[in-house]
């Protein structure tokens, strides 16, 4: 009972990582169309801010360290956020409209930006030390612990997952984003400076990335690959869930990341990769346009 | 720009630099045959690898520049067909006893589809059927199901991620992540021979010149223009009665026939192949190959695959990080201001040249993307 128990948790940890870090990439992806491979490099760059702050509360009371995590969030949002504006204005926004360049274009950012990364802060990873308040774990019963730092980052993607809801459905911004991405001629002739809104929604949806990258600094120590090694299993994500919708990413994320424990569980890590592909692919044999598409009559999207 | 101004803007370009591109592949081929003759034979070994990359990026060509499609997990073809050949190598290596990667990992017999590499012509034959008959089954269950664009490209990255993790997860059969090395002789030949050395580039640069001539007729044709059609408005094809899955598996099979059989001619040449060669990185570098070479151009895809290789050899050796900066920033670059590549900034030229300056016609394909 405690294993299945713990591995429905482990599940649903591992998805809430893949579903915090897809949740940029359902705005940037989603609803702009850009294929953003440098996403992972706005994951890094929330991991560094994070690194950053905790090497400026180290010179602070020892009582005060604990808070750095919580400043950490909101300052990787903004760091991405900007890095992420200033890309948007420089390079993305020459390339709406043609999905695959995007795609190359931006791979090659993200190579810079890790090598940035790399003469910056050096080649080895660097450890983050995590607050004292998330060390140690809930106890269920007998060898069967939930950790803080698991739990807490669930809860991050909840919190998230619904301001970014209220974001999108609820809010003036909100609607002039939806309106732009859905049709964009005629929110300009309704006087949406959709040139301002590309840019702060591309910027809106680093900033996620740079969110996800402080959570990551829980979990292990942060290198300059480490937006790499989940850009590919967050676009699988919004892929499965379905384009532009949120509940298509909480949906594509859960289910890629149980089924990613459950089967690594069953077989082994890297028979179990190859069973999750399988399974995606057959998935889209169903649904072509991911689980929860936006229904169009369009013929070309 | 009209539609019809694009593409009378189209034909006369293809009249002015169809004949040509001929030429400048007859030129480079003569360059590459008389090169031994002045390189010493590490380089020549070297330009050897170019040349198997350069076979891989034409087939990369006729699916990208010419279908629109965006494979970023061609590493996987050319992994699976350089394994092929290395498998062969290695068992020729062992002289009928187990490879030693295999007693280490405590296999105590040969696992049975090993059994058929230790003949060359069988694995040389399987180095270009296996791709195919991946390619196959992925293009099959994708293109049938009008899974384009975008998600066909993240679909064939994650096979460069499953693959690349699998051969390092079967440690037993494929050597993980060392992959394999350490080969002794080809055909009796010994590998560290000169001549061998020699042969084997003159053998490569044979395939390259039959590759490039099969594609240059097949995107003659009218199965060319139909992959030109699919690009730039598959719609428009599937309405006028043509099944664009069916084109789309072909092209995407004979491009990972082109992969494979460019692995098969890397191995012998290179002496190792692991799994790092299959990755998401290499798979996407060859795609910037194509790219700053000049996409939907078969002589344009051949001049970026070993220039930016040997622009590669002579940077990332000496300085690394520069490298890293270089590539990354020549894909922005290239993506942005030059998306046809050297092999279009040359027609631009040429035109400029020709043309009175006030003629502003573009010769964009953007259409491409």
């Amino acid at each position: 009972m405690g294993t299945y128990l713990l591995q429905i948790f482990n599940g649903i940890s591992v998805s809430s990582i893949l579903i915090l870090a897809a949740l940029g990439l359902a705005i940037t992806f989603g609803l702009m169309k850009i294929i953003n491979m440098a996403h992972g490099e706005f994951i890094m760059i929330g991991a560094y801010v994070t690194y950053l702050m905790q090497n400026q509360f180290l010179h602070l009371p020892k009582s005060l360290f604990g808070l750095y995590f919580l400043l950490a969030i909101p300052a990787s949002f903004i760091v991405s956020g900007l890095v992420g504006f200033v890309l948007e204005r420089t390079v993305i926004r020459h390339l709406y409209n043609r999905p695959l360049d995007s795609l190359l274009a931006t791979w090659g950012v993200s190579l810079v930006l890790q090598q940035l990364a790399r003469n910056i802060f050096g080649a080895p990873n660097v450890d983050v030390k995590s607050p004292g308040w998330l060390d140690g774990g809930l106890v269920l019963s007998q060898g069967l612990q939930l950790p803080y730092k698991r739990l807490f980052i669930i809860a991050l993607v909840i919190v998230c997952l619904l301001s970014m809801f209220l974001l999108l459905y609820k809010s003036k911004t909100g609607r002039r984003i939806r309106a732009v991405m859905q049709n964009r001629e005629m929110a300009e002739s309704m006087g949406i400076n959709t040139r301002r809104v590309d840019a702060y929604t591309f910027a809106i949806g680093s900033g996620f990335a740079g969110i996800a990258g402080c959570a990551l600094t829980l979990l292990g120590s942060i290198g300059s690959t480490l937006g790499t090694n989940y850009i590919v299993d967050t676009f699988m994500v919004v892929v499965l869930g379905g384009v532009g919708t949120l509940v298509g990413t909480a949906a594509g994320g859960l289910l890629i990341g149980t089924a990613n424990t459950t089967l690594e569980f069953l077989t082994n890590a890297s028979l179990g990769k190859v069973l999750v592909f399988i399974l995606i692919i057959t998935l889209l044999q169903w649904r072509p346009n991911g689980l929860f598409n936006i229904s169009s009559r369009s013929l070309d999207d | 720009m009209t539609e019809a101004n694009v593409r009378n803007s189209r034909f006369d370009l293809r009249r002015l630099t169809k004949s040509k591109e001929l030429l400048v592949f007859a030129f480079l081929i003569l360059l590459l045959v008389f090169a031994p003759l002045f390189l010493s034979i590490f380089r020549v070994n070297l330009l050897g690898k170019f040349i198997a990359y350069a076979i891989l990026a034409i087939g990369l060509d006729l699916i990208w520049g010419f279908t629109g499609i965006l494979s970023l997990g061609h590493g996987v073809f050319f992994g699976l067909g350089a394994y092929c050949m290395a498998m062969y190598l290695k068992l020729e290596a062992a002289q009928g006893k187990l490879p030693d990667f295999m007693s280490w990992s405590g296999l105590e017999s040969l696992p049975w589809f090993w059994k058929p590499f230790t003949n060359s012509a069988l694995a040389i034959v399987m180095a270009i059927l296996i791709p195919t008959g991946l390619a196959f089954v992925i293009g099959f269950f994708t293109f049938k199901n009008r899974i384009r664009g975008v998600y066909f490209s993240i679909l064939s990255q994650a096979l460069a991620i499953i693959f690349s993790v699998l051969f390092v997860g079967q440690q037993a059969y494929t050597g993980g992540t060392n992959g394999l090395t350490n080969y002794r002789s080809i055909m009796g030949f010994s590998l560290s021979s000169d001549t061998t050395k020699l042969t084997l580039y003159y053998i490569s640069l044979a395939l390259l010149v039959v590759t490039y001539l099969f594609c240059n007729f097949l995107v003659k044709r009218r199965i060319g223009r139909i992959l030109v059609a699919i690009r730039d408005g598959e719609n428009r094809v599937r309405f006028s009665g043509y099944n664009p899955a069916t084109y789309k598996i072909f092209v995407y099979c004979l491009s990972a026939a082109i992969a494979g059989l460019a692995g098969a001619v890397f191995v012998p040449q290179v002496g190792i192949i692991s799994p790092a060669e299959m990755g998401i990185v290499p798979s996407i570098e060859m795609v910037i190959w194509v790219a700053i070479g000049g996409r939907g151009t078969l002589i344009g895809a051949v001049i970026g695959a070993i220039l930016v290789n040997a622009l590669k050899s002579g940077i990332s050796d000496s300085f690394p990080d520069v490298w890293s900066y270089f590539i990354g920033l020549a894909f922005v670059f290239v993506v942005l201001l030059m998306p046809q590549g050297i092999v279009g900034l040359v027609k631009e030229m040429a035109r400029r040249f020709k043309q009175p300056p006030n003629h502003t016609e573009h010769l964009s394909t953007d259409k491409a993307a």
